[in-house]
């Protein structure tokens, strides 16, 4: 097992590699650089230049030197500094502006995974038992219009609608009175009445999706035969069920987190963007945008390091469910 | 085992009686089992045999109500006799309490294949536990000790341990040992055992149903055996009931059944059984005077020795271990062996589909020349395998789906520029009509033939370009008994018209000993005998080749072989 | 002297059927190539079916759209700004007290709130608009070459204003602009597919065919891309491009990038297929015939895949209409005065907005919902009849 999870990591390595490659390439694909763009707002709106203080942070970011050399000192400043770089537009660190944002869409992401976990299992078990009743005809069609439906179009029509109906402004996380308190249950029931938008409007897409594989790998286990041995035992129908073939069907289920959390980060950002939460993704787009390039490539990189950390860990899981993985 | 004791043996303890039931498929009803019906008495095996598609299976299900969503049972009575109580198991509910104490504690189910029939991710100890905690109330400390001492009954070696293990740990043959603990466990009164052999090897197989045969007799249970192998039939049944197409044709005591058959699919059935002791007629003694035409020297192939990233090639696996032997013009020689021998791999060294570590093959085409075609260029591989084809074990997958039987057989004369347009199609019916088939056929697609005709036309395909050898790879292992026949006199046939020199790739004995002239069995990668099949089948040499031969099941009751085998240790 | 029973005499030579419905024929399929059976298959599907009728639909209505849509897309008309839809109505008061057929819709009436200053429309009973089919509207190029002026439909007086869907802001006419809208983006969706397929289908070939090192390669790649987060990925790629760029230049770009992200699942399928498809039987089988290496892929392996190609392209589909609309929806897609579904959602950002011209989002969101819905029944429906024979 150990051997298995150093293999796993060290898989990891390129693929991190990788991810750094294409952040960084995102960075630099804008042309000129944050300095040029800074300077002419600078100067539209009257601010004095430092020339020498410009001089001296483009030789701190290397903004002159070669490609490469950029790409390696941004990356070694972050592996064994942990120094993100500067953010131009905020003046600040990056790192003071990031935790906060991706502890955020950690949370809502993670929410939304258990949120899309509790409800597909049960309506994936029910489904792939009684196929073709009404019910699985029910649930198939809801859920397919929860992967149609694009996240942003949800998230503007619930907002719509509790806008019109309840009268109250959803957006955000927390509403104004408790946005600076400290923690109480009150605090907590508000975040709560807040969230729960966000988690259906990013968790629709992945709960069908997995509702539907649920029930297409429940139904080929359905048809083995150590479902047959289980009848012949004895064992009442429900444990002939859960015991074995759900236990089994489980395992491509989990493994699915593989793909459902790139999914869920994504529909986080933009969700976020039009529901105006406070994680990463309304700060990623208004530093693209501003060409704030250090701020936009670490979150593109954070992303992509939370994906590659939530498949390891899905990984990690299918091994410890299925015996098969761990012996081989 | 009072309760047993106390019965008379021989009394009825389940009593079939006009049984049917209906599959509803998407356009028709399927009538899969028609007014049937059997006695099961205590203490005696009734065999129930029939090919695919005869509804045993369906019927043996259905006496533990494990009905399918599909099919309805629409008549008959199913009457347990349990203590002098009798119940009528078609009228208790398909998940009701009173079936679920039947199921495993009255009567209980072992399967063919017991990779698939037990759980991938449990233990067998934790499966075999919950069976006992289910039917005999025990608490989990003791039901583990019964486990164990089960585990001990069907010899497994280090029960204790062996509990606590995987179902992929174990072999073919000891999971096959752990589902029978599994389904003794709360000391049904009848076992059923579907094809409970059918998966496993020669040697296996006799273990086993000498194992079920004494747990039988020890404890005085009834059991149903449903099997497509007479031999097993001859050499484990008390009684036989032949199925077909749903139907009961003939039943009776197993001697009657095999020496006085009266009903014309029985008879039938027993004249395509292949035995031991009979070869076919036509043993061509082959013509040892000039060279043979194919000599294989010292072919080995090993697996997996190539060193990885975390050092030592530590999984090397010698598949085939330095095999030789000869074949002659116009004779066929069977290589047999058990599952992992080597021969399936052997026949692909010989065409290179996968590539030997060592040795040579050298092909001698008649005309004097020989080449060594391990060191053959690409060319003149293709040209080899004009010479050398191959016929595949699976009908289903050796035939593209999609294209037509025209475009299969035609390919090689296509691809080879032998023959196009006309000339191809008259070619493809000439060989279509060789191998028994309609050559309008070639029209269609495979998914209109059954597996059998399938099979005729991969044969076709492989003689579509004149070859002078033939290597079938279990061409018949796939097949139903009667069908087997049918394409094994078939591959006679053309072999005499032909001039053919074959290599029969079988781990059936009997299959090969009708179809070959000489015989090479191979175990572990090593060819350990080779010899005429007479002397092979009549009076093997070697200790395997004695203890394969004897564990072979012979379709003649008064002659059990199986029974009296010897063992062999490696 | 034989202690066996014959229980039934005859010799039966098939299995016992009955057919289900009275007089059914219970014949087989024996001379159907491939695709008449996926046909069949796929046609049993109804909902599929249905999907696929309403995708070809839209296509036409891509086509046509000069001809289809009421009025043009950027005539703006500043005193019917937030104009609500006009109903369109069939019979209309004859002036002696019964009903006479004619196709209409009521004008507006207009008021204006003092304090607010803002407008509000309400129906006016008396203003009776009649509306034709074929009528005379504003001149326009069908496919920027025919020059004609017919419309499908619209005001007889082409004077006349109406608004079927409502307007928007500037007063356009939301309809023509959802019309002209169809057309970017279900194109950008087939453009952006069109690319993803070269590039799926060759890597994913190369890498299930050649395995080894290539496959490890492609692998990696393939996995580096899917692991990353599509949305921040679009983002940034579409907030690089320069804002100098032309309309045309910018659709182009935005295709690729779209395209760029969907491959993976494409090459991962076909690289899965192949894989698969490499140790079957008749593969072996074809390779011993004596093909070469190039037509066991073209002959033997590829026809078995192009079904499964074709239902995983339309399940890609809607992912890239949707990436375009999501982007151009936040301002870094496509810009005015390119129309698409994602542009003219843009205006339903606001909640204010929304709240009193809901049609804003109802229609444009409307549309997109129902062309992915049909896309995904229609790609589901293909997959489970990609493979015929597995019944």
């Amino acid at each position: 097992m150990l051997k298995y999870i150093i293999k796993r990591l060290l898989y990891m390595i390129p693929t991190l590699i990788g991810m750094s490659l294409i952040a960084f390439m995102i960075i630099q694909l804008p042309p000129g650089d944050y300095m040029t763009s800074v300077l002419a707002s600078m100067r539209d709106s009257g601010v004095t230049v430092d020339e020498a203080q410009i001089e001296r942070m483009r030789e701190t970011y290397g903004l002159d030197d070669p490609v490469y050399i950029q790409y390696f000192k941004w990356i070694t400043n972050i592996v064994f500094y942990g120094d993100f770089g500067f953010s131009f537009e905020w003046g600040r660190p990056v790192s003071e502006l990031i935790w906060e944002r991706m502890g955020a869409t950690l949370s809502v992401s993670v929410a939304a995974l258990f949120f899309v976990w509790g409800v597909s299992l049960p309506i994936g078990i029910y489904s792939a038992v009684r196929r073709h009743s009404i019910g699985d005809h029910v649930f198939t069609f809801f859920g397919f219009l929860g992967l149609a439906i694009p996240n942003f179009i949800l998230a503007l029509t619930l907002m719509y609608l509790s806008y019109k109906y309840l009268g109250q402004s959803v957006g955000g996380l927390q509403s104004p009175e408790f946005a600076d308190a400290p923690w109480s249950w009150a605090k907590l029931g508000d975040l709560l009445a807040h969230l729960w938008i966000p988690v259906v409007v990013i968790g629709t897409a992945g709960t069908a999706s997995l509702i539907r594989i649920l029930r297409a790998n429940l139904t080929d286990e359905l048809n083995k035969p150590y479902v047959v041995t289980a009848k012949a035992k004895g064992l009442p129908e429900y444990k002939v069920l859960l015991k074995y073939p759900v236990r089994i069907a489980l395992n491509p289920f989990v493994s699915a987190i593989g793909w459902v959390l790139p999914n869920l980060i994504s529909g986080v950002t933009i969700t976020a963007i039009v529901l105006n939460l406070p994680t990463a993704g309304p700060l990623l787009l208004r530093a693209l945008i501003s060409q704030d390039m250090y701020l936009a490539g670490s979150f593109i990189l954070l992303m992509g390091v939370l994906t590659l950390v939530g498949m390891l860990i899905s990984d990690l899981l299918l091994a410890l469910l299925d015996p098969r993985i761990r012996f081989n | 085992m009072a309760r047993n004791e106390q019965q008379k043996v021989d009394d009825p303890v389940l009593e079939v009686n006009d049984l049917s039931i209906d599959f509803h498929l998407r356009t028709h009803i399927l009538h899969a089992v028609r007014n049937v019906g059997f006695t099961l008495h205590r203490g005696r095996t009734l065999a129930l045999v029939g090919e695919s598609g005869s509804g045993k299976s369906v019927t043996a299900r259905a006496l533990l109500r494990i009905i399918d969503s599909a099919a309805r049972v629409t008549s008959g009575t199913i009457t347990l006799d349990t203590d002098g109580k009798k119940t009528d198991l078609n009228t208790l509910g398909e998940n009701s309490k009173e079936i679920r104490a039947i199921r495993g504690g009255r009567i209980g189910l072992i399967f063919q294949e017991p990779m698939s029939s037990l759980s991938p991710v449990h233990t067998i100890g934790s499966q075999i536990i919950e069976a006992l905690r289910l039917h005999r109330n025990m608490d989990k400390a003791s039901a583990k000790q019964e486990t164990i001492e089960l585990l001990r009954q069907v010899e497994i070696p280090d029960p204790a341990a062996m509990a606590d293990r995987y179902t992929f740990e174990f072999s073919g043959g000891m999971r096959q040992r752990a589902m029978i603990a599994m389904a003794l466990a709360c000391d049904p009164d009848i076992l059923i055992a579907d094809e409970p052999t059918t998966a496993l090897d020669v040697t296996t197989q006799a273990e086993i149903l000498d194992l079920i045969k004494r747990l039988q007799v020890s404890r005085g249970m009834a059991m149903l055996l449903i099997t497509h192998d007479l031999g097993v039939v001859a050499e484990v049944a008390d009684e036989v009931a032949v199925m077909r197409f749903g139907r009961i044709v003939e039943t009776g005591p197993v001697d009657d059944i095999f020496h006085a058959p009266q009903h014309a699919y029985t008879k039938d059935l027993l004249g395509s059984t292949v035995r031991l002791e009979k070869g076919a007629t036509t043993s061509s003694g082959g013509t040892e005077k000039r060279q043979p035409v194919l000599s294989v020297r010292g072919l080995t192939k090993v697996f997996g020795g190539e060193t990885s990233w975390f050092g030592k090639g530590a999984y090397a696996l010698k598949a085939v271990d330095s095999a030789s032997f000869d074949l002659h013009a116009g004779e066929s020689l069977g290589i047999v062996g058990e599952s992992g021998s080597g021969k399936t791999t052997l026949g692909r060294l010989i065409l290179r589909t996968v590539e030997p570590t060592e040795g040579q093959v050298i092909y001698r085409p008649g005309d004097g020349s020989e080449t060594d075609v391990t060191r053959l260029d690409k060319q003149g591989m293709r040209n080899f395998h004009r010479h050398v084809r191959l016929v595949f074990q699976d009908p289903f997958s050796s035939l593209n789906p999609r294209m037509t039987v025209k475009q299969i057989v035609g390919d090689p004369l296509f691809v080879t520029g032998t023959a196009r347009g006309k000339a191809l199609e008259s070619r493809v019916g000439e060989l279509l009509e060789m191998v028994g088939l309609d050559p309008a056929a070639m029209e269609r697609y495979p998914h209109a033939f059954s597996g059998g005709q399938r099979q005729r036309i991969g044969i076709a395909r492989a003689l579509a370009l004149d070859p002078k050898i033939i290597i079938a790879d279990e061409a018949t292992s796939a097949l139903d008994v009667s069908i087997r026949a049918q394409i094994l006199d078939l591959l006679l046939e053309v072999r005499k018209r032909l001039n053919l020199s074959f290599i029969f790739i079988s781990h059936d004995i009997s299959v090969v000993r009708y179809f070959c002239d000489r015989v090479a069995v191979m175990h572990r990668g090593k060819i350990v005998e080779i010899g005429s099949a007479e002397q092979i089948c009549d009076a093997p040499k070697e200790d395997y080749t004695k203890a394969l031969i004897s564990a072979v099941p012979n379709p003649d009751p008064r002659n059990k072989r199986m029974l009296h085998r010897t063992r062999f240790t490696a | 002297m034989s202690g066996t029973k014959i229980i039934h005499k005859e010799l039966e030579t098939a299995p016992a059927l009955s057919p289900l419905k009275t007089g059914g024929d219970i014949g087989s399929i024996a001379a159907a190539g491939q695709w008449t059976l996926i046909w069949h298959k796929f046609t049993r599907n109804k909902v599929a079916v249905f999907a696929g009728v309403m995708i070809l639909l839209f296509y036409f209505v891509g086509i046509f759209v000069e001809f289809l849509a009421p009025g043009l897309p950027d005539k703006s008309k500043p005193q019917f700004t937030y104009a609500p839809p006009q109903q369109l109505e069939w019979f209309a008061p004859d002036g002696e007290g019964g009903t006479k057929f004619l196709p209409h819709v009521k004008g507006y009436k207009m008021e204006v709130d003092p304090v607010a200053l803002r407008r509000t429309f309400t129906a006016d009973e008396t203003d009776i608009i009649p509306i034709g089919f074929f009528v005379e509207g504003p001149a326009y190029k069908l496919w920027n070459l025919i020059p004609a002026d017919r419309h499908l439909i619209g005001p007889i007086d082409k004077n006349e204003t109406v608004y079927f869907l409502g307007s928007d802001k500037l007063g356009r006419d939301l309809l023509s602009r959802l019309i002209y809208g169809t057309r970017v983006s279900m194109s950008i969706g087939l453009l952006g597919v069109c690319m993803s397929l070269v590039l799926g289908v060759v890597l994913g070939a190369l890498s299930g065919f050649y395995g080894g090192w290539v496959d490890m390669l492609i692998q990696r790649i393939i996995e580096v891309v899917s692991s990353m987060p599509t949305i921040p990925l679009w983002l940034g790629l579409a907030a690089a491009i320069p804002l100098t760029w032309s309309p045309l230049q910018v659709y182009f770009v935005i295709t690729i990038i779209v395209s760029l992200l969907a491959w993976t699942g494409l090459a991962r399928e076909v690289r899965g297929r192949f894989y698969a498809l490499r140790g079957e039987d008749f593969v072996v089988a074809a390779r011993l015939d004596g093909s070469a290496e190039r037509r066991v892929i073209f002959r033997h392996i590829l026809p078995s895949l192009t079904s499964h190609i074709l239902a995983v392209i339309t399940l890609a589909l809607p992912v890239m209409i949707v990436a375009e609309t999501a982007l151009s929806f936040l301002g870094i897609g496509l810009k005015p005065p390119v129309v698409s579904w994602g542009v003219l959602l843009q205006d339903a950002q606001n909640i204010r907005t929304v709240a009193t011209a809901p049609w804003l989002l109802l229609w444009p969101a409307g549309a997109v919902v129902v062309a992915v819905l049909s896309f995904n029944f229609l790609g589901d429906g293909l997959r489970d009849a990609a493979d015929p024979y597995g019944d």
